[in-house]
């Protein structure tokens, strides 16, 4: 305890002892850490980081629905419906493989380039339809993981009462798969709501765009600064609260 | 047509190269209580598998009545609504409490009043001790009270035949008592019973037949005096002085 805490002590104060010696400190200072034009631009960057939240909030839903429908199509056994596990399978490759700037950039570039009429050509629409098509894929590994993580014997239990297989995955193994997910969910979630400032590139000013214009009006770095202040005192608690419920779990299981 | 309740006919079961069932014929008459004996990996539980099609037999047949159960591409959730089956893990869905566990099958599948179905279930746990436990999580329950309420859960959906497969291997010693009692409680109800275990004394007091699997065959059966008293067979003999020294 002791140890840590001087140790600690000596780290931070050499940090703030020594890093304002370098020979560009000045300049770093008024361009990154100013004072005056973080307290300007602060309320004009939160009302921008409103959209990132308003985009994160409506993605949220159509990403669990379509993730948790690819998933179940990854998982039916029937014969019959082969080409469903394969489609599933692709999907998940596709869009997991890809980065979701480049996603953004085709979706959100390409489908308006079609001509469709307003408000069908709005960078807010395609570029929510380019975050869901990429995280839905990786919810529904998650989800995958989760649904195969269920012990054969519940299948078992199910299936010799009866129930059919639609209602063995509806009633037994996805509520449990989805519990147990859960704290995977989570930091899917913090991830998105990051990688939202993506959209700046297609257009909605959000709070990354915002911050570029202040910094192109300003010529002054720092409302990149306050922008990603605002991101951890969002990202920080949720992803604590992620761990949390992680650890939570492991000891319930042990 | 065999006239029996359930009857299997020349069963065979490999598991990969792993020959399981070696040709298994067994009738069961209606309300007839038949123990299955025999080493751990002898076939007993695969055996109570194939029955309720769990497992897709390989070669022979399994009659229901007049029907061919493991013909193939038939609707199997009828059928299996008819033969209940309860494991050695227990197998509640953890999710549940004990009363869901229950009604969950009963709800979604049988054409039943939800009032009623419920109170038949409260009578079912009042019946075996469970009536003050019935809202609890399984995570909550001894492994006793666990398989008595897999038990209940088979019961509610009023199966024709009950297999059970070592229902009380994984119990504490102290706790297999409890689970037996409702073994002889449906037993003098006269269900139809197949029954996989270790329990020798048990199976001796309340089978009308016991059959020894050795090797994916039934090598011996008979009334349980026949089978323990004057085994036939060496291999019978020798599983017998094996099992009955412990």
């Amino acid at each position: 305890m002791v140890v840590a805490g001087v140790s600690t002590a000596i780290v931070v104060l050499s940090i703030v002892l020594l890093v304002p010696l370098a020979p560009g400190w000045e300049g770093v200072k008024t361009s990154f850490f100013n004072g005056e034009v973080f307290a300007k631009t602060l309320p004009k960057l939160l009302k921008a980081f409103l959209w990132d939240v308003a985009i994160f909030a409506w993605s949220v839903p159509l990403i669990f629905a379509l993730g948790l429908a690819i998933a179940l199509a990854r998982a039916v056994r029937s014969p019959a419906l082969f080409p469903l596990r394969i489609f599933g399978a692709a999907y998940v490759d596709i869009f997991r493989g890809v980065p979701v700037v480049l996603v953004i950039y085709l979706v959100g570039f390409g489908v308006p380039g079609l001509g469709l009429p307003r408000p069908w050509n709005s960078p807010y629409i395609w570029g929510t339809v380019a975050l869901v098509l990429t995280y839905s894929a990786y919810i529904a590994e998650v989800l995958r993981g989760g649904i195969e993580s269920i012990h054969a014997s519940q299948r078992a239990a199910a299936i010799c009462l009866g129930l059919s297989e639609r209602d063995t995955m509806r009633y037994v193994i996805l509520p449990q798969a989805i519990r147990r997910v859960i704290p995977a969910n989570m930091n899917m979630l913090v991830a998105l709501q990051k990688d939202v400032a993506l959209l700046s590139f297609i257009g909605p000013v959000e709070i990354l765009r915002q911050a570029g214009i202040f910094k192109s009006l300003l010529a002054n770095f720092t409302p990149y600064v306050a922008a990603a202040l605002i991101f951890l005192c969002v990202t920080v608690p949720a992803t604590r609260y992620a761990d949390y419920l992680m650890n939570r779990d492991r000891n319930a299981r042990s | 047509m065999p006239e029996a309740k359930l009857s299997l006919c020349g069963v065979k079961k490999s598991f990969g190269k792993q020959a399981i069932l070696r040709g298994i014929d067994l009738d069961v008459a209606e309300g007839e209580m038949i123990c299955l004996i025999g080493a751990s990996g002898s076939g007993k539980s695969t055996l109570l598998r194939c029955i309720n099609q769990l497992e897709p037999v390989d070669d022979g047949n399994v009659w229901l009545d007049e029907l061919d159960i493991s013909a193939p591409g038939l609707d199997l959730g009828p059928i299996r609504r008819r033969i209940g089956i309860v494991f050695q893990s227990f197998n509640l869905f953890p999710h549940m409490t004990a009363m869901d566990n229950v009604l969950l099958a009963p709800r979604r599948v049988l054409n039943e009043e939800v009032q009623g179905l419920r109170l038949r279930a409260e009578e079912e746990f009042a019946r075996f001790g469970l009536a003050q436990h019935k809202d609890k999580y399984p995570d909550q329950l001894s492994g006793g009270q666990q398989q008595r309420v897999a038990v209940i859960r088979a019961l509610v959906m009023r199966p024709e035949i009950m297999l059970f497969d070592e229902i009380t291997s994984a119990l504490d010693p102290e706790l297999v008592g409890e689970v037996l009692d409702v073994l002889r409680e449906l037993r003098a109800e006269g269900m139809t019973m197949l029954l996989a275990t270790h329990e020798m004394g048990f199976a001796r007091e309340v089978a009308d037949r016991v059959c020894f699997i050795d090797g994916g065959m039934i090598v011996e059966q008979g009334p349980p005096e026949e089978l323990f008293n004057k085994p036939k067979v060496a291999r019978t003999q020798e599983f017998l002085r094996t099992v009955l020294r412990n």
